[in-house]
């Protein structure tokens, strides 16, 4: 008798690694993303701490053996929506929503997009860009096929164009295709859904939205990064100018008590690293950061503060800044109090990043209601301290963000270890 | 032999390359060098779609040697080699150009003479894919069984899943019973679960499972072999006995560190976290004015890491004490709370609201610990506090363990300035060493907590149990060949080869150097030092190198 498969929610870098350990193991493996390409947060990275390695660099590899690993089969622009039976034996419902686009067929030339009319802000980017209703969700994003945004598709909403159809050099446009419901029976479930960054807007006082050169990390990560809507020129929202001083302002939404209690764990890491990333495109560049308390506890984490203080023009310093101000020039004017002379003072910088909190998915609650699993007080899945990967249903694994905030080389250990726990209880039903 | 037909693909690499080069130009120049049929520019080459590319001109355009001139084949080289295969092409008839870390990155500011650079570096690479041989990998079986060295939490957790998913596994411990830290620890953040019950259910498991043999008062002598084949040889006691297994966990654990004269540490009134935990597991703490020292010792210039555990363990240990006696005082003196996500920022709130007292003090002006009291300058009030004190707890950092670099050593794997072990990738290869074959979990790593142990162990036993699922590895085939007629079995090369993977050996013309394929990481230092050049090594032929050498100065013969 064939071993029954695994399933995997997510295809963020946790839900890749659990499947690659799976599929190498032999065992198969489905892996389901909500999105039209996996690759998840990992993918909008631009840098990775504290080696600095070129983030989508490092992932696209995995990626690939992804899509090309004979034991995994992909579920992209996808969702759970049911799940009965126990351990060894659960039967799930996956909802396959149309991407209009045959998955064999596009090869991904861009004639499509190039011709439709739809301008749309871009998810992948956050927002500083606008892409076309037909789509790569990103450039190295696997399966590296088209998707047609049937909210903005003018087909969809008014019943006219069809250019991308007319374009296409494969047929590969296919208006016709339904949402699909999949039916799998798999022995364990791995729940690898990650994270999304805490919107800043209702802290009034550091006014994101309101001022133009007040960003969040994530979308720093996208400006910063060569791939992303400015090239990797670090320009300001308002003037297109490079910003030469930049004001980073840590526990936004974390450590506090209105918004996240719990801290987020790897801000004061990205904080630093997007700090050099800017120094290296530009060796004048001076940085804030702005902490309540360092938390580098990671291997060489230490080390990269300190480089960071000493080779990058970064100063650390302990403050909780109470608000943000802008001037005339759309200039961000940040007072804080100086732990050094105990004084109110001021600086001026041309950008101040956001360091927002990871929180829990939305749709998470509806997602544990399907699983049947319990979540803690903050939303994330709760797992049994004395087995850290197991949720409170047996057969069910969580690994990554999705258990609280984790980076990348604990989400990696953390998707062995789940994958681990799943090949157990293949075992012992095999046995059994 | 067929006509040489070289694809050259030159990578934007977004604009890592392509905002430093004259990509183009690149493309244009390729396709004017001797051999080459095809030139192709692509954004990213690593994409799926850049793949697809080199595999559709393989088919319709017949080419027989694949350049790709883009980033490191130290995370690309798989990639490229599989696409290859993939369309029917000898994974080994690929050559890659390093024009992004070797030449984009590091001349940023010159975009013409990088270019220029770039140019001298693609030459090089077609001259030497001209000469490139089809290699066939080797399959080598893999023994499905393995060695957990280290007994306490990590190996345990890993000998367990391991057997549990029908391994055999040796289970190695150096002192006379398993727990290892543990065993010396009272109560567990954040749950206060009694550390030696968590002990007793592991050893149970272990107990009652026929897979596992454990070794106790055992201790790794040698170890010899390679992926799928190693052998331990184990003292215990006085007995020695050697192990065959396909993989080796290393699950060592680390010490904690044993202060001389800091803080005026004596053993009695100034004691170490770890002391306090023992005296606490003996309800032997009778003190009611505490002060905890955070980073003493760590965060310094000898050692200069956070070692992670500290924080919770001291906000712990200070509300174990204040539930048990509320008169008691207690203060945690700090450099950065260090209580990363939600369970230990729940415990900072909780030991706040429990009325445990927290002052900042900075490295330039640490605390002075006197007879009866301790001086300490708060960086957040701006001012010197005197606190009158029964017991000083110096929180002391973990570290590596006094034997790591020797074990290391017999394993042939790294650790870094601090002594715990290096893995493969900081990032992507947390469990991994990049010896095939061996892992890592735990503080033999780096200092983690318990769940972090545990879920470390179950990842590292993943990654071991590849192999032994499998049931065989396939090396690298890009080896060493000796000469027989040439080599004079001298024995320099045995010397030499840093990995046991070349050994002198009788045969039928007398003593000859022999490679162990599997052994060989394929470094050539066997060839470079052989004085009678009876070493060939494949793919950096004499001839290979001397082409490029040429091709580098321009030199057509």
């Amino acid at each position: 008798m064939e071993e029954k498969p695994v399933l995997i929610i997510g295809g963020g870098i946790s839900g890749i690694q659990a499947a690659l350990d799976l599929g190498d193991m032999g065992i198969r493996v489905h892996l389901v993303e909500e999105k039209p390409c996996i690759g998840g947060r990992m993918a909008q990275l631009d840098k990775t701490f504290p080696t600095n390695d070129c983030s989508i660099c490092i992932l696209a590899p995995k990626l690939s053996d992804c899509f090309r690993h004979p034991n995994i089969t992909l579920h992209t622009y996808s969702e759970i929506k049911k799940v009965n039976g126990q351990k060894g034996d659960f039967t799930v419902k996956i909802r396959k929503y149309a991407k209009y686009v045959k998955e064999d067929e596009c090869i991904n030339c861009g004639e499509c997009n190039a011709k439709c009319p739809v301008k749309v802000p871009d998810e992948f980017d956050v927002g500083l860009r606008n892409r076309e209703a037909i789509y790569l969700y990103y450039l190295q994003g696997v399966p590296p096929v088209m998707t047609i945004d049937r909210e903005h598709c003018l087909f969809f909403t008014r019943g006219v164009c069809r250019i991308c159809e007319k374009f296409c050099p494969k047929e590969a446009i296919d208006f016709d295709q339904k949402d699909e419901d999949v039916i799998i029976n798999v022995n364990s479930i791995i729940v690898a859904t990650g994270f999304d960054p805490f919107d800043p807007t209702a802290i009034t006082q550091y006014g994101y939205k309101r001022y133009r050169n007040v960003v969040t990390s994530i979308e720093y990560e996208r400006l910063i990064c060569a791939s992303g809507p400015t090239g990797g020129h670090l320009e300001r929202q308002s003037d297109g100018k490079p910003a030469k001083k930049i004001a980073f302002i840590q526990c936004v939404g974390s450590r506090d008590v209105k918004n996240n209690r719990y801290c987020s764990s790897v801000c004061c890491m990205h904080a630093t690293k997007e700090a050099m990333l800017a120094f290296e495109h530009d060796s004048e560049l001076k940085s804030y950061i702005f902490y309540m308390d360092l938390r580098a506890a990671g291997k060489g984490f230490q080390k990269y503060l300190e480089r960071g203080e000493q080779e990058y023009n970064i100063s650390y310093i302990r403050s909780r800044i109470a608000n943000i101000t802008e001037d005339q020039n759309e200039n961000l004017v940040i007072q804080y109090d100086d732990p050094e002379t105990s004084k109110n003072k001021k600086v001026t910088v041309d950008l101040a990043v956001l360091a927002t909190s990871l929180i829990p998915r939305s749709g998470v609650e509806e997602l544990a209601r399907i699983l049947n699993v319990e979540l803690d007080d903050y939303k994330f899945f709760k797992t049994d301290p004395l087995n850290p990967l197991d949720s409170s249903r047996p057969g069910i694994y969580v690994c990554g963000c999705c258990r609280g905030p984790t980076d990348i080389p604990e989400s990696v250990a953390q998707a062995s270890g789940a994958a681990e726990r799943a090949a157990e209880t293949l075992f012992e039903v095999v046995i059994t | 032999m067929s006509e040489v037909r070289v694809g050259v693909f030159v990578c934007h690499c977004g604009t890592n390359i392509g905002g430093f080069l004259d990509v183009p130009e690149l493309v244009k120049y390729a396709l004017s060098l001797p051999n080459v049929a095809f030139t192709q520019e692509n954004k990213y080459t690593c994409s799926e779609t850049g793949l697809s590319e080199i595999k559709k001109a393989i088919l319709e355009i017949q080419l027989n040697r694949i350049v790709v001139a883009s980033c490191t084949p130290r995370t690309h080289e798989p990639l490229f080699r599989s696409a290859c295969k993939e369309a029917g092409l000898n994974p080994f008839l690929f050559q890659f150009v390093n024009i992004r870390d070797q030449c984009s990155w590091v001349h940023m500011h010159d975009k013409e003479a990088a270019t220029k650079k770039a140019k001298d570096l693609i030459r090089m690479g077609v001259a030497n894919a001209v000469l490139l041989e089809p290699l066939e990998e080797l399959k080598i079986d893999v023994n499905p069984k393995a060695v957990v060295i280290g007994g306490g939490i990590s190996g345990m957790t890993s000998a367990i899943s391991l057997a549990n998913r029908g391994f055999e596994v040796r289970l190695i411990e150096k002192s006379e019973k398993l727990g290892g830290t543990l065993n010396n620890l009272y109560k567990l953040y954040p749950t206060q679960i009694d550390a030696s019950n968590l002990v007793t259910a592991k050893i149970g498991e272990i107990e009652k499972n026929s897979r596992i043999k454990v070794l106790t008062s055992s201790q790794v002598l040698d170890v010899d072999g390679f992926v799928g084949n190693y052998t331990v040889k184990i003292k215990q006691n006085n007995k020695v006995q050697n192990y065959d297994a396909g993989v080796i966990i290393v699950a060592t654990g680390a010490d904690v560190y044993k202060p001389s004269d800091l803080y005026s540490y004596d053993g009695e009134r100034v004691i170490t976290q770890l002391e306090l935990e023992k005296a606490l597991k003996r309800g032997e703490v009778k003190a009611q004015r505490i002060i905890m020292i955070q980073c003493a010792g760590a965060r310094t210039k000898e050692r200069p890491y956070c070692s992670k555990v500290c924080c919770p363990t001291a906000l712990k240990n200070a509300l174990l004490i204040k539930e048990k006696n509320d008169d008691s005082q207690l203060y945690i003196l700090y450099r950065d709370m260090v209580t990363p996500g939600t369970e230990f920022e729940d415990l900072y709130g909780k030991a706040r609201e429990a009325g445990i007292n927290f002052i900042k003090y900075s490295p330039e002006k640490e605390p002075i610990v006197e007879n009866e009291s301790l001086k300490v300058y708060d960086e957040l009030l701006g001012e010197e506090l005197t606190l009158p004190y029964d017991l000083v707890v110096l929180s002391t950092p973990m570290v590596a363990r006094s034997d790591s670099k020797e074990l290391a050593q017999k394993l042939k794997v790294p650790v870094d300035e601090h002594g715990f072990y290096l893995e493969a990738h900081v990032k992507l290869r947390p469990v991994d060493f990049a010896t095939d074959g061996i892992f890592v979990c735990g503080c033999a790593h780096w200092p983690s907590n318990v769940d972090e142990s545990i879920f470390q162990a179950y990842g590292a036993s993943s990654r071991a149990s590849i192999p032994m699922s499998v049931g065989y590895v396939t090396t690298e085939p890009l080896i060493p060949v000796v000469d027989e007629e040439k080599c004079t079995g001298c024995g320099l090369c045995e010397m030499n080869c840093p990995f046991k993977a070349i050994k002198i050996e009788k045969k039928e013309k007398g003593r000859k150097a022999n490679v162990i394929a599997a052994s060989c990481k394929g470094c050539g230092t066997c060839g470079a030092g052989c004085p009678q050049k009876a070493i060939t090594m494949k793919h950096f032929t004499d001839d290979q190198i001397i082409a490029q050498v040429r091709a580098l100065a321009e030199v057509t013969s």
